[in-house]
């Protein structure tokens, strides 16, 4: 175990050092900066100057070791547009994204598991089938879409919900929250439900399959034919044993949501990281762009990481495997 | 799939195509997809002609009929179906035109990606070895980042434009081609009639695309269907981000975006109708599908 952990966490910190490589010399070969960040009407003079503080003139090569110099000590450059850290703004509009998400894969979670089931357990059932249809529609219906909708209807034509932002928030711990208050739910809600479609959809078309598959098994039919209750034979022998890819699902999906929060956070206005990328992209605000990728992937293979390591934890023939191999 | 033999040649080689179709038609709801699809394509391919008026034509637009909600009549006597936008734009024709440009955008980026996918797949399951840890490993983290992610990067490293947009669709779907193929062609490469071809003497190039490719083309084909449908939503949203297709392009996300502002003023049809008929679209080739992947699905087959 020890010697896996290390080896995944070498092997996650070269694919960190090549992204960082990738996305630098990328987003520092598009536009001029210097066109976009300087006045055009400053003097000769003044635009040396200028470059010479942002650090512009220097080879490329130069300016990404000074990057990684920074990287290294948790320094990832200055933005331009907002002069002040480009971690730390990250970091600042962090919890927003974390709690948006995480409320998100709640929702999906506490519907799509209970939908999956009942639809894995009446697959030929009027209610089975239209829990299918509707995770087609899941998957059909544009994110981006879903949340104009969601505003038209309940904070247009009802009024009772808000459209934008995250309410007043409360510090917990020294991080703001919204979750604490009825006016923080008003507004968590909308955002959350919307960022939550595509993997309820998911939920459930992946717990129904198992719970399809799970009824076939021996086992099952075993713990039939000793009389166990239909409940117990349910929540015991089916569920516990579809949890294992599910809960890996869970895991790897959560990266990819935090991701997908980007497109809702820019519908409801909601002040976090995802919003900031997009604003940054369309002002190339460089060092924030650089400093965002970096700090989603390190992000998603922290993820990756303890999932597999769960994994493992969860089904024992993973480390047998792992310990024959 | 079963190896053609002798003199039934031409015969083995209709048959899986006809088999396909008869039993994709057998399910009620995979026909209205396939419906809906065929409708979506004609108009597109047929909006100049449909169209009630050319909504990028200055000459024709009015800003006196600017926002007008749906049913309201034209100047000329004729009615705006579903209003017009923030320029007295038609909404339908525009809509006619969108679809236009986000199909073409989904098939372009969908057949170059299969392309590249396909032969990149397919040599790496030939040739075996390093070749093809290496491709597949790059596959695997390219996969392991969510689409809208890496999208994102290219878009913010190459810039912005039609070609641009493309080249991010490409780029990020034919790590989903390549896997597919690549795992269809190590099952069907072991099989007797590569080797069979291989004793042959017959150049490794033939022998991948005219006796391997045609053997792993149905996983392919579904995986193909499910992509246009992502491409023309990630190119959606995309565009409504303002970062996809530039303004000369307005595909349907373009549009959304569009009426983004007056949703808030209840002047709802600006931004409803496009995405109505960007949903039609995905949900009608997702239908079908759903539906190729059950025909082709050899498991299932009889």
């Amino acid at each position: 175990m020890p010697v896996y952990v290390i080896r995944r966490s070498l092997q996650a910190l070269v694919v960190l050092f090549a992204m960082s490589l990738l996305v630098f010399a990328g987003v520092y070969a598009v536009g001029n900066p210097v066109d976009i960040l300087i006045n055009p009407q400053a003097e000769p003079l003044e635009r040396e100057r200028a470059i010479a503080a942002l650090g512009l003139d220097k080879p490329l090569w130069e300016q990404y070791a000074t990057f990684l110099r920074g990287a290294v000590a948790g320094d990832l450059g200055r933005s331009f547009v907002h002069s002040a850290p480009a971690l730390q703004l990250i970091l600042e509009r962090m919890p927003a994204t974390l709690e948006l998400a995480s409320a998100a894969m709640l929702i999906a979670v506490a519907l799509g598991i209970p939908l999956g089931l009942w639809a894995g357990l009446r697959p030929d059932s009027v209610s089975g089938r239209a829990i299918m249809a509707g995770s087609i529609l899941g998957f059909s219906l544009p994110t981006f879409w879903v949340g104009l909708m969601l505003i038209m209807v309940f904070s247009v034509m009802l009024g009772v919900l808000p459209s934008n932002g995250r309410g007043p928030t409360v510090e917990v711990l020294g991080v703001p929250v919204s979750f604490l208050t009825v006016e923080g739910w008003r507004h968590l809600v909308m955002p959350a439900t919307n960022l939550a479609l595509f993997k309820l959809a998911l939920l459930i078309r992946l717990t129904r399959a198992g719970t399809r598959e799970a009824l076939l098994q021996d086992y099952v039919k075993f713990a039939r034919a000793k009389g166990l209750s239909n409940a117990r034979v349910i929540l015991v022998h089916v569920l516990r044993n579809i949890l294992i890819p599910i809960v890996t699902v869970i895991g790897l999906e959560f990266g990819s949501v935090i991701a997908f929060a980007i497109v809702t956070e820019s519908v409801f206005a909601w002040p976090g990281m995802g919003k900031l990328l997009i604003d940054s992209i369309n002002l190339l605000d460089r060092p924030v762009i650089v400093a965002y990728l970096l700090v989603i992937v390190a992000l998603f293979i922290a993820i990756n990481l303890v999932v597999d390591l769960l994994y493992s934890v969860l089904d024992p023939r993973v480390r047998l495997q792992e310990a024959r191999g | 799939m079963r190896a053609p033999a002798g003199a039934s040649d031409v015969r083995a080689a209709q048959a899986p195509a006809r088999r396909v179709l008869s039993d994709f038609v057998a399910d009620p709801v995979a026909v209205v997809g396939l419906a809906l699809l065929c409708t979506v394509v004609l108009l597109a391919l047929f909006a100049p002609l449909l169209s009630p008026q050319d909504p990028y034509d200055l000459a024709q637009l009015d800003i006196m009929d600017a926002r007008l909600p749906p049913g309201s009549p034209t100047p000329s006597g004729g009615t705006f179906w579903l209003g017009t936008d923030d320029q007295g734009r038609d909404m339908l024709s525009a809509i006619f035109y969108g679809l236009r440009i986000s199909l073409a955008v989904g098939a372009a980026s969908t057949v170059l990606a299969l392309l590249i996918g396909l032969t990149t797949g397919l040599f790496a399951a030939y040739a075996g070895g390093r070749v093809e840890s290496a491709v597949m490993r790059i596959v695997d983290i390219q996969l392991s980042f969510p689409a809208i992610l890496i999208a994102l990067i290219l878009i913010a490293v190459l810039g912005q434009g039609t070609g641009k947009v493309i080249a991010a669709l490409v780029t990020i779907q034919w790590a989903y081609y390549a896997r597919t193929v690549r795992s269809a062609a190590l099952v069907e490469k072991r099989k007797e009639y590569v080797e069979a071809a291989r004793c042959l003497a017959l150049p490794p190039l033939r022998i991948v695309f005219r006796h391997l490719l045609p053997n792993c083309l149905p996983p392919l084909i579904v995986v193909a269907t499910v992509q246009v449908a992502a491409a023309i939503a990630l190119e959606a949203t995309l565009s409504f981000l303002g970062l996809g297709l530039p303004i000369t392009e307005p595909s349907l996300g373009l549009l959304i975006a569009n009426g983004y502002q007056y949703l808030l003023s209840g002047k709802y049809w600006i931004s409803f109708f496009p995405g109505l008929a960007l949903l039609l679209t995905i949900v009608s080739i997702n239908l079908c599908a759903d539906r190729l992947r059950d025909v082709l699905n050899p498991r299932l087959q009889r």
